[in-house]
């Protein structure tokens, strides 16, 4: 028994342990970290964070990124509902094929789409915008807010459908009085990994923007080759973008395994 | 049962038109690029299949095709055994359970060039946690910016932190499903740990495990971000992986046509794969 608890907490100790690194250099002075090993903060300083929360372009850039993740997983749940619903209960011609090239772009390079993306978002002027990074990631995110919530779906039994059918119930008032409420763990879990790859997705975010819309990732490898190598405000930067995610983990705590299985456990 | 029902296409069309945009038409442009030839001013040239021909013979690709199949090889090979014995070792129930799948999962929820540089500033020689624990504490000299072994080593640990929990999370929500009763006959059976693993627990993540393995496969096939801010595809070109390599090529040089025949050899490759998958998990949902 004993062993057990040793082996989950040796790997959450290696887990902890870069984190650990980085939010320690966050508090340390560019001085200390340049000037030798430390294993805990000497000189405690919030002077890095002070830089960032009175910096225009940093705080911007949290913004930025906070928007146009958010715009995404709107978007990308919005849209995912109603074609979920049809892949989990409906046959109809071509759905096998669809749903392959809907999977299909879920695995596709981002590496491979950075240049096309580029010139085809600045033709139709959506460059630096928002809108264009949420609507650039509904490339991977769409597909995979369908496949996750068509496992939640498919889990839901069809007696539900047809019971509130002969209650007279029409298909709108179905869908969002009863089957949502039903599935409402499976759509927190869905908004949360949208969220989630567009909050750590960076080449198409960074390819798409230039400075209205630039996200906080982009302008922190920024700063770290103009600036000098300012370690200690990159940490500061680094640590700031571990929140929102540690955030969001917290309210789908308990069925954040699900959610990986794509609702298939 | 499903039900026929064509009208559903009606359901889908916000997800086709949006996932078509994104797709279908960056897709058009880079297959235009790959068979022409230009020198800028948008002057473009036929060029056929000369760029495909020569990339399935240059040596650069083979190199770095071979080290992505490197690369992918040994994440799995670790990621995957490392992860089902952390999940078998994970208490099943009590307060520390979500705490543990909370800590475990928040290096997914890292930017991943915030990875890159946390790697960066935890593996610097003198300054850095692990790179001053390895060079002064056991005394093996390392540095990852001159030594490729050490750069390897480096971004393998770092994908292994990145995305174990992946696989341990998935193993435990297979695990979790196995009713008590299982657990009991087998006991009662006076079933081994090892057969109680074998018949019992590892049928039970088959279907996750497909799943994680598939995952990991395609997104370790697809890495740039992590490893491109840790190494820079250095020392020389030793981690110089398939979308570095990709990235370097269109972004880095402009060669537009060779890049875009690249996409698309790499896409194919994904394709397969994706298929293989979506072959596996249709299979499943038919039993």
């Amino acid at each position: 028994m004993k062993k057990r608890y040793i082996i989950t907490t040796a790997y959450i100790f290696f887990l902890m342990l870069p984190i650990y690194w980085l939010v320690s250099m966050s508090f340390k002075t560019t001085g200390e970290i340049l000037g030798g090993f430390s294993l805990f903060p000497q000189e405690f300083t919030l002077e890095n964070y002070r830089t960032i929360f009175t910096d225009p372009t940093w705080y911007w850039g949290y913004f930025n990124s906070i928007f146009y993740v958010t715009l995404n997983t709107v978007i990308s749940v919005s849209v995912a509902l109603p074609a979920a619903y049809a892949f989990s209960r409906y046959r109809f011609l071509g759905d096998k094929q669809l749903f392959f090239w809907l999977l299909t772009n879920r695995m596709a390079p981002a590496a491979v789409f950075a240049l096309p993306f580029f010139q085809l978002y600045s033709a139709v002027g959506l460059f630096d915008t928002h809108l264009g990074v949420a609507l650039a990631h509904a490339l991977f995110n769409v597909p995979l807010a369908v496949w996750i919530l068509e496992g939640f779906m498919s889990g839901v039994p069809k007696e539900l459908d047809e019971t509130a059918y002969v209650d007279g119930y029409s298909f709108p008032r179905f869908f969002t009085t009863i089957f949502l409420p039903t599935i409402k763990s499976g759509v927190g879990v869905t908004a949360f990994f949208c969220f989630m790859f567009s909050w750590v997705e960076l080449l198409l975010a960074k390819t798409l923007t230039a400075v209205d819309a630039k996200p906080i990732a982009a302008i922190m490898t920024k700063t770290a080759s103009s600036a000098g190598y300012e370690l200690g405000l990159l940490a500061a930067a680094g640590t700031l973008t571990i929140i929102p995610g540690a955030i969001v983990i917290y309210f789908v705590r308990n069925n954040i395994a699900k959610g990986f299985a794509m609702g298939r456990v | 049962m499903k039900t026929q029902n064509n009208r559903a296409w009606l359901f889908v069309l916000p997800v086709l038109l949006l996932v078509a945009f994104n797709a279908l038409i960056p897709m058009m442009t880079v297959v235009n690029y790959s068979v022409q030839e230009t020198f800028g001013n948008n002057l473009f040239f036929w060029q056929g299949l000369d760029w495909f021909e020569g990339l399935l013979r240059s040596d650069r690709f083979h190199a770095a095709l071979g080290r992505q199949f490197l690369f992918t090889g040994l994440i799995l090979a670790i990621e995957v055994p490392l992860g089902i014995a952390i999940a078998l070792a994970m208490p099943r129930q009590g307060g520390w359970v979500s705490v543990c799948l909370v800590l475990m999962a928040l290096p997914m929820l890292i930017p991943w060039n915030v990875v890159g540089a946390m790697w960066n500033i935890f593996t610097l020689p003198d300054i850095g946690l692990l790179g001053y624990f390895i060079n002064h504490v056991l005394n093996i000299p390392y540095d990852m910016t001159q030594n490729p072994i050490a750069a390897w080593v480096t971004i393998v640990t770092m994908d292994v932190w990145h995305w174990t929990s992946l696989v341990v999370l998935l193993s435990y929500a297979g695990l979790v499903s196995i009713p008590d009763a299982y657990y009991q006959a087998a006991k009662i059976d006076g079933a081994s740990n090892w057969a109680v693993f074998r018949y019992i627990q590892l049928p039970k993540m088959k279907n996750v495990l497909t799943i994680a393995i598939l995952l990991r496969f395609m997104d370790s096939f697809n890495i740039f971000t992590e490893p491109f801010v840790l190494t820079g595809g250095g020392p020389g070109n030793s981690t110089t992986l398939l979308s570095i390599d990709l990235v370097k090529i269109a972004l880095g040089q402009f060669d537009l046509g060779p890049a875009a025949a690249m996409s698309l050899i790499y896409f194919v490759i994904t394709l397969l794969v994706s298929w293989l998958f979506y072959t596996l998990m249709t299979k499943d949902d038919l039993n």
